[in-house]
């Protein structure tokens, strides 16, 4: 089968440290039952600075300074160590500062709706304008800033959604209709950061594979907002107002939602898209999500830690015909949690994992690298959540005792050998699965591991649509075409210096 | 007799653990009531 391959990723983390304080759910739910509350009050002395982003380790695993592996030699908590790398950018994407951040955010505005004041807007286009990838020709799109007054007149009176930096109001979203339940300040405000960091992931994404935009056939975005009006709340589309700022000319795209699990179902969706001929690039984005920022902020308060939830996140991977060098995305083995499949822990399991392995004759432990629910354990840990890829690690290494393909006493080394500590953020789709395609498409290329799994997994019953929730799983794999060219070419050698011999026999026995 | 007869439950679920649904099920083998049952990410 002549499968489509992973040509390229990036990942973006956005620090936002006012955007916790003033959009994340958990602290705007308090401000309103409890605005006085110790929580309220303490939170502030809570937020760490930008350069404590850039030196905390999970940041720069995410980003591609770090190898997940170093983490594991890293003492818990992460948070209190010096890594010693205050790298912004890494070979997967950067980590970008709130201010331009916001900057972005006006130039992924269609619709107007987003003033800046206008000391602070001039200030953050010249970043913009100094940014690798936008430069100047994209900050000279940024529109005239306002009068401050102007925006606290929109937020005061016209119910806008301020944006603040360094503890001051610097601009704001507007309300998009009178009335539109489905367009307010607040839903716009959420849908243009995912639409903005989408675009930056995006731009990464190009700027990683050095492809040309323009050969970007299909976007799918898979983040976790919808986009819609009163009358059809949802219809999207975030993908192709993506590709527009992105400049992605001869793209169209359409938007998958699954909550956590839609970017594996993008990742096999694009990957069928491709292979069937449809489409030759397929580019897959997500942008982040202000809601869960400082989502577990109270334990984190409680205990005295910084609020490590401080980050929006954002990734991008292209889907491409399969070039006989990128690792390919077995789709014919692919793993799904079925309406009928179950809620127990081993009928999950057993739907992601062995199904999928079962179908390509496989043992749990031909596959080197499980990539699962990859959250940062020093963010779930102090909130009593747990260490949620280590328990799905766990899950998975006791089927393989239960199926008899490996030993009870192994299930730690297991653990080990086929798991990683978490490193990304709790942002909902941005942990689930995909934040090791980078990794596992670099060591499937050095030929360190042959088979990584990703898997993904949604709770769909926090739409209160169904009690279920879901999950999709899909192998990676090391394209075997180049040994196959490889060989085709020896052949050819053979045959190449057979004919030349007898050739030259038979001149030898003319002559 | 199992230790939940006659005692009625209130379960929590988590979906990277043990899902409601799936508590829910083990629970229905004893004679107990599940009076509130639900599943929840804690991510």
């Amino acid at each position: 089968m002549n499968y489509s391959v992973v040509k390229g990723t990036s990942y973006i983390l956005v620090n936002t440290p006012d955007m916790i304080i003033h959009n994340g759910t958990t602290q705007t739910m308090e401000k309103m039952a409890n605005p006085n509350s110790e929580y309220i009050k303490a939170i502030g002395s809570h937020i760490r600075t930008y350069e404590q982003v850039l030196n905390y380790a999970p940041s720069q695993v995410y980003i591609g300074n770090m190898k997940p592996e170093e983490l594991e030699t890293l003492e818990m908590p992460w948070y209190d160590k010096d890594v010693s790398i205050r790298e912004r950018f890494g070979k997967f994407g950067e980590i970008m500062p709130q201010d331009e951040f916001i900057g972005l955010m006006k130039l992924s505005d269609s619709f107007d709706l987003v003033m800046l004041e206008m000391h602070f807007s001039e200030s953050v286009k010249d970043k913009i304008a100094n940014h690798p990838l936008f430069g100047v020709e994209y900050a000279s799109k940024m529109k005239e800033g306002f009068d401050i007054v102007a925006i606290q007149k929109e937020v005061e009176e016209h119910h806008g959604e301020g944006i603040y930096n360094d503890g001051k109001l610097v601009g704001c979203v507007k309300k998009a209709h009178d009335s539109d339940v489905n367009l307010t300040a607040h839903i716009m405000f959420e849908n243009i950061v995912s639409k903005a960091s989408g675009v930056l992931a995006f731009k990464h994404l190009i700027h990683n594979v050095e492809i040309g935009i323009e050969e970007i056939d299909y976007v799918i975005e898979c983040s976790e907002e919808a986009c819609g009006d009163m009358n059809q709340r949802g219809g999207g589309n975030f993908a192709k107002a993506i590709a527009e700022i992105a400049g992605a000319v001869n793209s169209t795209g359409s938007d998958i939602r699954g909550f956590c699990a839609a970017p594996t179902h993008a990742l096999i969706q694009a990957s069928a898209l491709v292979q069937a001929g449809v489409y030759k690039n397929v580019a897959i984005v997500a942008g982040g999500a202000t809601a869960k920022l400082g989502m577990n902020g109270k334990d984190h308060v409680k205990k005295g830690m910084p609020v490590l939830e401080d980050v929006i996140g954002g990734f991008g991977i292209l889907v491409s015909e399969n070039d006989g060098i990128s690792p390919i995305i077995r789709n014919d083995l692919v793993g799904k949690h079925n309406v009928g499949t179950g809620s127990s822990p081993q009928a999950v399991i057993t739907a992601l994992i062995t199904m999928p392995l079962d179908k390509g004759n496989m043992k749990i432990t031909d596959v080197d690298k499980y990539s699962v629910e990859m959250q940062n354990p020093d963010v779930t840990k102090p909130a009593g959540a747990g260490d949620v890829p280590l328990s799905n690690y766990k899950m998975i290494g006791a089927l393989a005792v239960k199926r008899g393909e490996m030993d009870k006493n192994d299930l730690m080394s297991f653990v080990k050998k086929h798991g990683m500590q978490g490193w990304a953020p709790t942002q909902g789709h941005i942990p689930s699965g995909v934040p090791y395609v980078g990794f596992a498409r670099e060591e499937l290329m050095a030929g360190n591991i042959k088979r990584a799994m990703i898997v993904g997994k949604g709770s769909l019953f926090l739409a209160r649509m169904t009690n279920l929730f879901d999950g999709v799983s899909v192998i990676l794999e090391q394209n075997s075409k180049t040994d196959e060219t490889a060989t085709v070419s020896k052949q050819e050698i053979k045959k190449l210096i057979a004919e030349a011999m007898r050739e030259f026999g038979s001149n030898l026995v003319k002559e | 007799m199992s230790i939940l007869d006659n005692k009625k439950v209130v379960i929590i679920g988590d979906r990277d653990g043990v899902p409601g649904q799936a508590i829910e099920e083990c629970v229905k083998t004893s004679s107990a009531e599940v009076v509130f049952s639900s599943t929840e990410c804690f991510v």
